[in-house]
């Protein structure tokens, strides 16, 4: 599997957007979406709420697009970057384990490798003095929902979902199947040819 | 005789091997609805009917956070001397598992909404285990979290059925240090944080039902040193039991490391290789001190105010009890038990409206008899077949001098047998009164006295503790129904 393709591209899309006004209505926790949702529900279509709408608006204004003609980024010299990070098998089976991808071969661990060297350029910001931001919400305020109760009761729509359920119940494997040792697996890889 | 000189160290001497007990307490917020969706919380329901499309982790839906859910966390946290934290912050914490669809559960790891509080508690100590000994136990922090849902072994078909009614409902995980060292401090502790939330109102509290859930980390060592290897205790559904599997637990490390092997932690693998991160579908969670604080602007029915929370809290359980203690002049153990019941406290302050008896005369016959029956029967104070009043009237019988103790007794258990007589009614059909009728009195006296010269002739000679014995025949003569004090006063003077 694939991880991701590190295109170096630059990828330059023209959108006509309007630059004062927000141009897509992303199904947002402000408040408004629950309105959405609620009236999805009484309308007995809950299963349709969580597709998201973009809509763009179009003008017959000139606009001033942010995004520039010609591509700006540069290639940053290794000397600026720190050293490359070296992945030993534990840290990599820890990997695996935390999110249960699979690095089968050494084709995907470069891959991996390659992504972390991409990732690394951040390095090069300066962010002293600056708080991550663990949101973009984070100047907004949190909103708080009353304590009615206004969904549920849709056991029937849900368990369609499900290929295999077993009266009004989901059905799941036993357990946790344990990921095979890394032994095991580097066994399973010689066999495995890609 | 050479004298065995044992320097073998690798032996823990069992004798100076403490346990070291730490809590973890999952209570399941009493609301409405779950903690980030309008979805029912209710404890039994059709399966995977209390379910939203966010619960069952649907794509397009987003977390909305219920503030029944804040408010009930904000007043468990006052109510335990927490530093409330006025901004805290949600985190995402992944795992694979089936009743957890999203990946992850939302919770508040970096900065809860509470820390620094603490739970004080007490057991029973002394000689007759009738002092009251006041402990402390520290609470690191109290966060916000999800519940997730429930899994149903089905090992003949090797498959899990999966609920999804309890995913994503309300939990305030408390966080205790390991500052407790036996089974007898993690249940006292328990106890009083049950009464605490139940006095709150904010968790029911019942460890049958799943809505209290504790978790005990233990580890033995000698004081001093470095404290030895944790395992977990986990899956408790009541009180007692995790007493008794937390010292069993303490007992088996002990005899681990007196054998000279080491404790096995099998199951802190999970949280070593933790995989948080924060979430990003929720900015940071701000609580206002007071309404002075409020910025300009904000809607009323989106702010928690702490000051409004905390002078809405009501009496807590340490505090009633010193109440009571000081009102009624009853002992502190008492107390205990008046807490402890539901419904005591008010049957005891009306049984005390309707007699003349003394607070501390009348709680014994509360605390212990009508508890006794109660508990025989697993039945509750509201269940009771004798009413406060029926009880007063007993009491006031007895106090009168119509009756003696013993049989006060009697006739509160066929009280208890036939509900609905009174005390008066069953000492009049069994002819229970006390026979104080002087005259009867002295004859029945008399007859003893002539019939047992010897004992006669040994009280006569200073030998006073016989009259016990010839009261006591008196007392067969009457079917106990002879009021001690005049016979022993007849007696004495037949006597002397």
């Amino acid at each position: 599997m694939s991880l991701f393709s590190l295109s170096a591209k630059c990828t330059c899309r023209a959108v006509s957007m309007k630059s004062h006004r927000p141009s897509f209505n992303l199904l947002t926790n402000d408040g408004y979406s629950v309105t959405k949702v609620e009236n999805l529900h009484r309308r007995n279509r809950c299963l349709q709420s969580h597709i998201t709408r973009v809509t763009r608006l179009l003008s017959s204004e000139p606009h001033h697009s942010k995004v520039p003609k010609v591509a700006t980024w540069e290639l940053i010299p290794e000397d600026q970057l720190p050293p490359p990070a070296h992945l030993p098998a534990d840290l990599v089976d820890q990997l695996e384990r935390l999110a249960l991808v699979d690095f089968p071969t050494k084709q995907g661990l470069a891959c991996l490798e390659k992504a972390i060297r991409f990732a690394d350029q951040l390095h090069v910001v300066d962010t002293s003095g600056v708080e991550p931001m663990d949101s973009v919400l984070e100047d907004r305020a949190l909103q708080l929902r009353h304590d009615a109760v206004i969904e549920g009761g849709c056991a029937e729509e849900l368990l369609q979902l499900s290929k295999n359920t077993v009266e009004e119940y989901f059905v799941a494997p036993p357990g946790n199947i344990p990921l095979p040792r890394r032994e095991e697996r580097a066994t399973m890889m010689k066999h495995s040819e890609l | 005789n050479a004298t065995n000189n044992n320097n073998d160290n690798s032996r823990s001497d069992p004798q100076q091997l403490v346990g070291v007990v730490g809590l973890e307490v999952h209570a399941q917020i009493n609301s409405n609805t779950k903690l980030f969706s309008g979805s029912s919380v209710r404890f039994s329901a059709p399966p995977n009917s209390l379910v939203s499309p966010f619960d069952a982790s649907l794509p397009g839906t987003l977390p909305v956070l219920n503030k029944r859910c804040v408010e009930a966390a904000v007043m468990t946290a006052l109510a335990l001397n927490c530093t409330i934290n006025k901004k805290s912050l949600f985190d995402r914490k992944h795992y694979f598992y089936a009743d957890l669809p999203a990946g992850y559960q939302i919770t508040q790891q970096r900065r809860p909404i509470a820390v620094d509080g603490t739970l004080t508690y007490s057991i029973l100590g002394g000689k007759k285990r009738s002092q009251v000994i006041r402990r402390t136990s520290t609470i690191k922090q109290i966060q916000l979290e999800q519940d997730s849902g429930k899994s149903l072994h089905d090992d003949l078909r090797s498959q899990t059925l999966i609920d999804l009614n309890r995913a994503g409902v309300g939990l305030m995980e408390l966080v205790m240090e390991p500052d407790m060292s036996c089974g007898e401090e993690a249940a006292a502790a328990v106890r009083e944080l049950q009464l605490i939330l139940q006095a709150l109102g904010t968790c029911q509290a019942n460890m049958s039902e799943g809505q209290l859930r504790v978790d005990a980390n233990v580890s033995v060592h000698k004081p001093g040193e470095p404290l030895g290897v944790r395992t977990e205790v986990k899956n408790i559904n009541s009180v007692r039991f995790l007493s008794r599997a937390i010292d069993y637990e303490i007992q088996r490390h002990i005899q681990v490391l007196q054998r000279g092997g080491t404790v096995q932690n099998e199951t802190r693998a999970f949280d070593s290789k933790s995989g948080f991160m924060p979430e990003p579908n929720l900015p940071p969670l701000i609580v206002y001190e007071d309404n002075a604080s409020l910025p300009t602007g904000i809607d009323a029915c989106q702010a928690v105010v702490v000051q409004e929370i905390r002078a809405g809290l009501p009496e807590l359980p340490s505090i009633k009890r010193d109440r009571l203690v000081q009102t009624y002049g009853i002992l502190p153990e008492h107390s205990f038990t008046l807490v402890n019941e539901d419904g005591l406290v008010e049957y005891f302050e009306a049984v005390l409206k309707a007699t003349t008896k003394e607070p501390r005369k009348v709680i014994g016959w509360v605390t212990n008899e009508l508890v006794g029956h109660l508990k025989q029967r697993d039945m509750s104070v509201s269940q009771s077949p004798i009413s406060p009043s029926a009880l007063a009237e007993l009491l006031e019988r007895q106090e009168s001098g119509h009756i003696s103790s013993s049989v006060a007794k009697q006739v509160f258990q066929e009280m208890w047998r036939s509900p609905g007589k009174t005390a008066s009614q069953i000492i009049q059909e069994q002819d229970l009164g006390l026979v104080s009728d002087a005259t009867q009195l002295h004859s029945i006296c008399q007859k003893v006295v002539d019939s047992h010269p010897v004992e006669v002739h040994a009280i006569r000679n200073g030998n006073k503790k016989v009259l016990n014995k010839l009261m006591g025949l008196v007392q067969k003569e009457t079917k106990g129904r002879a009021d001690p004090v005049l016979v022993r006063a007849i007696l004495q003077e037949k006597t002397s």
